[in-house]
């Protein structure tokens, strides 16, 4: 009884681990290719799920199936206009052979090492061959732009016309690339710039630029606000001038034609009888101008002191 | 580099099973030296384990906010929605829980600290290193931004790509440089943010698309957008400068306006006592006229006398008022020299 059970306990034991030797699940993210003494052994296998192989002396070689990390080593490299850009890159790749991914360059590290030569040396190759603005720059969009800040003439780097561009730049090293990756089983599906900036010295000399094109700016704004003030300030002395000699010009016309109306009226009146009118004229004027300061010296032969004489007179 | 989607808890547990597999198989080659055990008792006590083994990892919950992935033997079969499931136990269904409906933050440029009423940021040199960048006018600034997105494809979140957020930030960054590189510093800083926020969120989808790493933008926004510390100064300069260009615009206007209302009002009034004058010109010559007219038609009827009243009426009058009168003598003649004519006038006064 006792020897029984420990025989079906050792029997199963060893079922259990011939089962579980002959048996391998793959994940959604894996593929492999089975090896016997590290020779492969018919096709790779992507199909996820419970699968069979024969116990022992096959082997499992897992690869991932998913997108896969790749990170270009930063390095600065100078443009074709002889600048030198700090340039991240990053890339994604997949194992698309895994047959020949695993004789190629066995594992993952094998095959990062070989992306480091291809990718880098297509970064560098394809940086060295476009200006600066090519790199940086997607489109030839007009830039808008305030008034203010307007109107600072740019340098002749800004305004060279973009051809090809970043994206497009991108998209040749991914090109060049991905046409050696196949070799060992990689397909390379996407190469992007994530970082590109300026290296530390000549960031200091585009900083400096910044500061005088900002200083520049600032100057022209100061000279718009001065020239703004004395264009108004000239346009105050014109309204001045304007209003008082048109308030001048209308009172003369007032004036003018009141006179006008008044010295015919006057004609009118007074050329009845000229001689009367003379006459009233001088005695209105006679009383006016004498006041208690006025010392007159009066004829006995006058009009008034006749009588003085006698009466009757002469 | 926290990935969404956690492994289910219990696998652990598979693991631990296994291993103890193996060490009953190492245990079956050292021979049976238990042997005098109550075999029965032994297999009720692994039962009992089984029974319960069965339930705890046949049973699974999912929360609100989150959906079960279920792989059988790693293949994907299901995903499940939140609640109480049930799984093929013993290891054989395994879950990885995705939170498809809880939005998701990335922050580039900055780190919260702690995030409450007063939040805490802070700049790491990474952080620092990816906020500056250049634009399109070959400037340099220092952008930070933010993205949230969801979840909405678990199934090319998990299975897709290897390690999805690292890729993620990758790509986020990638794109919001190319879309800085194509506008001015002035754009970046000021006129453009919205439409740089809104290109690159639609560049992001795009690339997301792209790379099946069933993510979905919701938003991209800038946060702080700074020309480098070095240049601050300057970006300030001119800032102040607008100022100081609208104060002197403003000071000549009020100068303005404070003498050229007055200058219109001034010439109104001088136009207003014109026509004051005229009317009163006009009246007085009317009115002289008229009294003229009537004294004449008067004198027509006896010129002679009434010349004569109206004359020495006036004289009368005039003697009346004046200070001194002196009356001389037709026939005395030189008398006038002899006269105090200013002491006479000065006597008067």
């Amino acid at each position: 009884m006792n020897q029984r059970t420990i025989n079906n306990l050792v029997r199963g034991a060893i079922l259990l681990f011939l089962a579980s030797s002959s048996v391998y699940t793959l994940s959604e993210t894996e593929q492999a290719v089975l090896t016997v003494f590290g020779k492969p052994a018919g096709d790779a296998v992507n199909t996820p799920g419970l699968h069979f192989k024969l116990p022992f002396i096959q082997v499992v070689n897992r690869f991932d199936k998913r997108w896969l990390e790749f990170d270009g080593d930063p390095n600065q490299i100078p443009t074709r206009d002889k600048k030198y850009l700090w340039i991240e890159t990053y890339a994604r790749w997949r194992i698309s052979d895994p047959l020949r991914f695993y004789q190629a360059v066995q594992d993952e590290r094998g095959a990062q090492s070989r992306l480091d030569d291809i990718v880098d040396g297509e970064t560098r190759n394809a940086v060295a061959s476009f200006d600066v603005i090519e790199l940086v720059r997607s489109s030839n969009r007009e830039f808008e732009a305030t008034e203010e800040l307007s109107g600072v003439e740019e340098g002749s780097e800004v305004d060279a016309k973009v051809v090809t561009g970043r994206a497009k730049i991108a998209e040749v090293i991914l090109a060049k690339a991905a046409a050696i990756t196949p070799q060992f089983g990689v397909e390379l599906v996407d190469v992007r710039f994530k970082r590109i900036n300026y290296v530390e010295t000549v960031q200091a000399k585009v900083f400096e630029r910044m500061i005088s094109e900002r200083k520049r700016i600032a100057e022209k704004s100061r000279s718009e606000g001065a020239g703004r003030a004395a264009e108004i300030r000239g346009q105050k002395e014109r309204d001045l001038l304007a209003a008082s000699s048109e308030g001048y010009k209308k009172a003369q016309l007032l004036k003018g034609a009141a006179d006008a109306r008044a010295t015919s009226i006057f004609a009118r009146a007074y050329e009845r009888d000229a001689d009367f009118y003379a006459f009233l004229k001088s005695l209105e004027t006679l009383e006016k101008t004498i006041d208690d300061k006025s010392v007159l010296v009066l004829s006995t032969e006058s009009e008034l002191l006749k009588y003085l004489k006698g009466a009757g007179g002469k | 580099m926290a990935e969404y989607g956690r492994q289910d808890p219990l696998d652990p547990l598979w693991d631990a099973v296994a291993d103890l597999g193996k060490r009953v198989r190492g245990a079956g080659s050292g021979g049976g030296s238990g042997a005098g055990v109550n075999l029965s008792r032994i297999r009720n006590y692994v039962i009992g384990a089984l029974v319960l083994l069965f339930l705890f990892t046949g049973f699974y919950q999912v929360a609100a906010d989150e959906v079960a992935v279920v792989q059988r033997f790693g293949r994907y079969v299901r995903t499940a929605g939140p609640g109480p499931h049930f799984r093929v136990p013993f290891g054989i269904e395994r879950i990885t829980r995705v939170p498809d409906k809880r939005q998701l933050k990335m922050e580039f440029g900055f780190e919260t600290v702690s995030s409450g009423t007063q939040s805490e940021f802070r700049t790491t040199d990474e952080s620092k290193k990816e906020s500056l960048m250049l634009t399109g006018d070959l400037n340099v600034a220092v952008v930070e931004w933010i993205v949230q997105y969801r979840i909405k494809d678990p199934y090319k979140y998990l299975f897709h790509l290897r390690s999805v957020s690292e890729t993620f930030r990758d790509m986020t960054e990638s794109t919001m440089r190319e879309v800085v590189g194509d506008h001015s510093v002035d754009e970046v800083l000021t006129i453009g943010r919205e439409a740089i926020a809104l290109q690159a969120r639609e560049e992001l989808q795009k690339l997301c698309d792209l790379y099946e790493n069933g993510i979905e933008i919701q938003q991209l926004v800038l946060q702080d957008v700074n020309p480098p510390d070095e240049v601050k100064p300057a970006f300030n300069e001119v800032n102040q400068a607008i100022q100081e260009k609208e104060r002197a615009i403003n000071e000549a206007l009020a100068d303005y306006n404070s003498a050229v209302p007055q200058a219109k009002g001034q010439a109104e009034q001088q136009v207003r006592a014109a026509e004051g004058y005229a009317l009163e010109r006009v009246n007085v010559a009317e009115g002289d006229g008229k009294r003229f007219e009537a004294v004449y038609e008067e004198y027509r009827k006896a010129p002679q006398v009434t010349r004569r009243r109206l004359y020495l009426e006036t004289l009368a009058r005039v003697l009346e008022k004046s200070g001194s009168k002196i009356i001389v003598d037709q026939q005395a003649k030189g008398i006038l020299p002899l006269l105090q004519l200013d002491s006479l006038a000065k006597e008067k006064k």
